[in-house]
């Protein structure tokens, strides 16, 4: 990015997702901690669950989506994002593999919501229907929905694989991924 | 007068060197320093040419040769990394992942596992196919340590080590294919087994699927090293 292309039309538009992971990886992500401002100044956060717009933009250049895809509001999400990004990253082991969210797949949606709902209620035991989402009969990861640009595995990556990663990307360079984290990390 | 030995003359990576007759590829190769990614191979334990993670290229054939039972041979032209062979790897490694339930960040292993330590320096982010999610059960009925199928690439180090070094023989493989089970003696519960508790199986696995209770992650390290030196001290005596 030049410092005479215009402060704000030219920014990159980055754009953070939480479907179904546990946070952890925003908050690894805030780990970069005083690094957040260096980069911070060359792109714009034009949604995220840390800042407060509401719905998707119509053009993101880079979303990073944290969690898999449990639900039907996550696989209708996914396919939305997917529609107005440029660059996906699928962030974290729950986005690349299902990781824990998917350890309920050799059971099933009716066994797991029976044994948190039912099972182990002491009153008024109900499994919830309305408002929340329909939970899909597998968890699978972002890339068996939507094509998916870069993975980032890890659970959570680093916040110096956030550092790195991002900063490669803001300078144009392809990070070497699989030299800076793993499954499990 | 010992007999003289049968020297091969042989290039790897396009480096000159040699092996006495009888040597693997991967014992030349690594005696040298070339480095060949394996699974089911372990020092000290026979070779089954199971995992194929170490695949290699031999010049004027179309095959793929495993390292680990391919016996030098005069004038063989070897190649260990390529396109080709990434490409087998990486597919290999995917095809475990997808076949039981490795989750890495929950497993005792993380951290000390040869499956994720090999995904990881082969350069898989990822894994294309879908995974299976098999329902696989737990065996804890044995007083010290535990087995989870679930982690289990079926390399059979376990099944050696307890036949070939501990002379018990307790476990074994039952079934074919994907239906390919590890079972202590015949498919009973490992506690009601006739382990004599060594835990050398425990040591051998590369992956979560043996384990001692109430060890996880960084308080789980492995320690397969022990066998070389076992042998070598058994021969020595």
């Amino acid at each position: 990015m030049s410092e005479t292309a215009g402060k704000t039309a030219s920014k990159i538009k980055v754009a953070t997702v939480w479907l179904d992971g546990c946070s952890g990886c925003h908050m690894s992500f805030l780990d970069m901690d005083e690094r957040l401002l260096e980069l911070g100044s060359q792109f714009d956060l034009v949604y995220s669950p840390l800042v407060d717009f509401k719905v998707y933009p119509e053009r993101v250049d880079v979303a990073l989506v944290e969690g898999a895809i449990s639900s039907v509001e996550d696989e209708h999400k996914i396919h939305n994002i997917r529609k107005h990004t440029k660059f996906l990253i699928a962030m974290g082991d729950c986005a690349v593999t299902g990781n824990v969210p998917s350890m309920r797949n050799p059971f099933g949606p009716e066994a797991i919501l029976d044994r948190a709902y039912e099972q182990n209620v002491a009153t008024q035991a109900q499994i919830p229907c309305v408002i929340v989402p329909a939970l899909l009969e597998k968890v699978r990861p972002v890339h068996e929905f939507v094509k998916v640009d870069m993975y980032l595995p890890g659970c959570p990556p680093s916040a110096d694989t956030f550092y790195t990663v991002l900063s490669d990307l803001l300078a144009g360079r392809t990070p070497d991924v699989a030299s800076l984290t793993r499954f499990g990390a | 007068m010992s007999a003289p030995v049968d020297v091969k003359t042989l290039v790897i990576d396009g480096v000159n060197v040699s092996g006495s007759a009888g040597q693997t590829v991967l014992e030349v190769a690594r005696e040298n320093n070339i480095s060949i990614p394996t699974l089911c191979h372990l020092d000290g334990l026979s070779e089954v040419g199971a995992c194929r993670m170490c695949l290699v290229e031999v010049k004027n054939s179309p095959k793929l040769f495993p390292s680990c039972v391919l016996k030098v041979e005069e004038g063989m032209e070897v190649t260990t990394a390529s396109d080709r062979l990434k490409h087998y790897r990486q597919t290999i490694l995917e095809l475990f992942f997808a076949e039981r339930n490795h989750i890495c960040s929950v497993c005792v292993a993380n951290g000390h596992c040869e499956l994720q330590s090999t995904a990881q320096s082969q350069g898989l982010t990822h894994v294309r196919l879908p995974y299976r999610n098999p329902k696989l059960d737990v065996d804890a009925s044995h007083e010290r340590f535990v087995l989870d199928h679930n982690r289990c690439i079926l390399c059979t180090r376990c099944v050696r080590v307890c036949a070939e070094i501990e002379g018990a023989h307790v476990w074994d493989i039952m079934g074919r294919g994907i239906d390919s089970m590890l079972i202590a003696d015949l498919h009973q519960p490992w506690g009601e087994s006739s382990c004599t508790r060594c835990g050398k199986c425990v040591q051998v696995c590369p992956t979560g699927a043996l384990s001692e209770k109430s060890k996880f992650g960084a308080e789980h390290p492995k320690h397969p090293e022990f066998l070389p030196y076992l042998n070598m001290m058994r021969e020595g005596q």
